[in-house]
Parts: structure tokens; C-alpha cells; sequence
């Protein structure tokens, strides 16, 4: 009676889970999402005699597992949402027929088949004494070529991680030396003048003001901005307002502009102070952000290193210029 | 009680499938993959006690090693391209294609 309670409310909640996986939106909803399944599946496991593999169920998945998704997907970014053009047309109605028939087949399959009483684990445990003990038995007696294996793929996994997630410096890192030089050739010197430093708020979202009364693009923050226009929100104040429209326009071209990817990683690192940023800025700030390079740029980036190693980064502002 | 294990199993093989063919964040499919893995498992189990053998549960534990290896290797890959091709989307990795 209680494992049948125990199954239709895990059975309800774990389908359910399934569902909110494959539908949400965001994928840190999916990821959630799965982790309820796996903790359900894991009360299910325990109920059905096998302790062991529930704890490993809880630890392995719930814990690492969900743990490296997670990871992933903050690395990733979590608002990369998906898109919801079909590139194949009619693909989600196929897959959804497909998805549902092959349900039907399987289910209606299973519930044709007469099966006797479950035969229970309780012989199979008897001899070594407890679940653990006869897993462990069988681990290592008949499995246990499968076992060495196992540990022939975990090191092939770890090392292929390595491989994978390492990348080469191709240029020397940037010292305080050229950090000082690009910022003093660059426009700005100066950290870019803080939001609502000289107006009568210092909320984030209050622009500066200027000694004349006008106020400072440089201190309206583009995130901020961003997020408010993709909110539907716009500024009260008219000049704001023509700013903001401004600055987003000019967030426009850039995206459309840039090819490499490395452009968009330097954007994005410093999207929140970046108003005015050129040639020289960018050679050395390259430098600093972008450790990894597409091969797109290597080329250019192989100029630039030249000019940088000398030393000469005004001449590199000129070159970057004139490209 | 073992046809309502399996029931479920399936259906959440199934809603895997589904997820599988239809989302197209990397690393969402590779949930729904992992989702369809779970499914398995659990049909494993039902199984191991349905025949009173724990081969089942073995191979279930097995299952859960080569899930573990698979989510390493797949999650180094997709950020592998996120970092090369800034997207995580499943179509944007199509230079193979061509």
C-alpha cells in the first residue's frame, strides 16, 4: 500500500518535471526541473530495493551532475534563451507525433504483457548479506573485466575534459606597463564619470551632470538601459530618453558590425563603462579580455602583437585607425 | 506493480525523445538526454526486481558511471563551442554541413 502511494505521487511529480524540462523556456528552469525528476526517480529506486543505487542516484546525479550542468549554463549565460524559429518546417509537430507515438507503442506494449508477481530481491541479497555486500560481489566476480573498463573510461573522460577545456596563450599577458600606456593614449583617461555623480540622486540609473547642465552620456549605464528598453520602460526625463535611444542605436550597429567573436567578448566584458573606446584602448584591452582567439583574427592579432611587444602602442592606435 | 514502473519509464523515455528532437539549446538536449538515461534506469531496476537478479542494478550503476563520463566530455565540447562560436544553439554548429 505504501510503495503505491509512494509510486503515483513520485509517478505525477516526476512526469511533470519531465515536462517542465522539455517546455520552459529557461534553461535554469529545465535544469531545476530535471533535478526533481532525479530526486523523485531516486525515492523510486530506494522503494524498489535498491538502496545503493538511489544514494549514488542523489550523489552522482542530483549532486555532481546537476552541479556541472548548472556550471555550464552560468558559464554559458543563462539568458541564452532559445529560439523558437523552426528551422526544419513542420520539425516540432513531427517530433511531438513522433515523441507521443513512440509513448503509445511502448506504453501499450508494456501494459499487454502478463507479468507473474515480482520475484523480489530477497534470494539474490541472501547469500552476501544485504544489497551493498551483493552488489559489491557481483562487481567484483562476474563484472569485474566491465569494472576495470569503467575505470579505463573515467581517466579517458577526465583527460578528454583537459583537452578540451585548454587553450593556449598566443600572446604574452599584458603587464601594468601596457595596461598604463593604452589608457593614457586612449580618449579616456579618466574612470568614466559615475551615474548621478553631479545630480540631485545618485541612484545607478540617474545620469551625470555636467557642469553646463547637460547631461553626460558617458555615465549612463548601457545594461541598465538595455534591460529597461527590452522592458518596456522608458526614461521621464526627455534628455535621458534621447541618450539612451542614442547609445542603444549605436549598440545596434556594433552588433550588426562584428563578425568575430572576439569583438563581442570584449564588448560584453566591459559593456557596463564602454561609451568611448578606440584604437589604442582596444589593442592592449584585447590583450587583457581576450585570452582565447577565434582563428579569424589570429592574423591581426599577430600585427598587433609586434607593435605591442615593441612597445609602440600610439602606432598601433594609427594602424587600428587607419584598418 | 512492476507494469506501472515500466509505464513510467517510458513515458519519460518518451518526453526525453521529445525534448531531444525538439529544443534546440545544446545543453537543454543533453537534460533531455540525461532525462532518457534516467528513464533506463529506472526500467533496470523494475526489471532487476521483477526477475529477483541484481544484474540489473549493476548495469543500472554502470549506466550512471558512462552518464557521468558523457556529461564531462559533452558539457567541455558545448562550452568549447560556446567559446568559439558564441552560441550554445544546436544549429549554429553547421560547418561540417557544408
Amino acid at each position: 500500500m505504501g510503495e503505491t502511494i509512494t509510486f503515483w505521487v513520485l509517478a505525477v511529480v516526476s512526469v511533470a518535471g519531465a515536462l517542465g524540462l522539455v517546455f520552459s523556456r529557461k534553461a535554469v528552469y529545465s535544469a531545476l526541473m530535471l533535478g526533481v525528476v532525479m530526486l523523485s526517480l531516486a525515492v523510486l529506486y530506494a522503494v524498489q530495493d535498491a538502496p545503493f543505487l538511489a544514494a549514488v542516484q542523489i550523489i552522482v546525479y542530483t549532486g555532481a551532475v546537476m552541479m556541472l550542468f548548472l556550471f555550464v549554463l552560468m558559464l554559458v549565460g543563462v539568458d541564452s534563451a532559445d529560439s523558437l524559429v523552426e528551422t526544419i518546417k513542420g520539425q516540432r509537430f513531427w517530433a511531438a507525433v513522433a515523441g507521443l507515438g513512440f509513448a503509445a507503442l511502448l506504453a501499450l506494449g508494456i501494459g499487454n504483457v502478463t507479468l507473474s508477481p515480482a520475484a523480489g530481491l530477497g534470494n539474490a541479497v541472501k547469500q552476501a548479506g544485504g544489497n551493498v555486500p551483493s552488489l559489491a560481489q557481483l562487481v567484483f566476480t562476474r563484472h569485474v573485466f566491465a569494472f576495470e573498463v569503467t575505470s579505463a573510461l573515467l581517466i579517458t573522460a577526465a583527460l578528454g575534459a583537459m583537452v578540451l577545456a585548454h587553450r593556449e596563450r598566443v600572446r604574452p599577458k599584458a603587464t601594468q606597463r601596457d595596461l598604463a600606456r593604452a589608457r593614457f593614449s586612449g580618449p579616456q583617461p579618466s574612470p568614466l564619470p559615475g551615474p548621478g555623480t553631479y545630480a540631485l540622486h545618485n541612484a545607478i540609473d540617474m545620469p551625470a551632470l555636467l557642469p553646463d547642465g547637460t547631461l553626460s552620456p558617458k555615465s549612463i549605464n548601457r545594461v541598465l538601459a538595455r534591460h529597461d528598453e527590452e522592458a518596456g520602460v522608458t526614461p521621464t526625463d526627455p534628455r535621458k530618453a534621447a541618450i539612451v535611444k542614442q547609445l542603444l542605436a549605436k549598440d545596434v550597429l556594433v552588433e550588426d558590425g562584428s563578425g568575430g567573436g572576439g569583438d563581442e567578448e570584449a564588448r560584453d566584458d566591459d559593456a557596463v563603462h564602454d561609451t568611448a573606446r578606440e584604437g589604442a584602448h582596444d589593442v592592449v584591452k584585447d590583450n587583457v579580455v581576450r585570452d582565447d582567439v577565434t582563428d579569424m583574427d589570429v592574423q591581426d592579432d599577430a600585427v598587433r602583437d609586434d607593435v605591442a611587444r615593441s612597445g609602440d602602442v600610439e602606432e598601433a592606435a594609427h594602424r587600428e585607425d587607419v584598418k | 506493480m512492476t507494469t506501472h514502473y515500466l509505464v513510467l519509464s517510458a513515458l519519460l523515455f518518451a518526453i526525453g525523445a521529445i525534448g531531444v528532437l525538439t529544443r534546440r539549446n545544446a545543453i537543454v538536449v543533453f537534460m533531455c538526454v540525461e532525462l532518457m538515461l534516467n528513464a533506463c534506469n529506472l526500467a533496470f531496476v523494475t526489471f532487476a526486481r521483477q526477475h529477483g537478479n541484481l544484474d540489473g542494478q549493476l548495469i543500472a550503476f554502470f549506466v550512471m558511471v558512462v552518464a557521468a563520463a558523457e556529461v564531462v566530455i559533452g558539457l567541455a565540447i558545448i562550452v568549447m563551442i560556446f567559446r568559439t562560436r558564441r552560441s550554445a544553439s544546436v544549429d549554429d554548429a553547421s560547418l561540417l554541413k557544408y
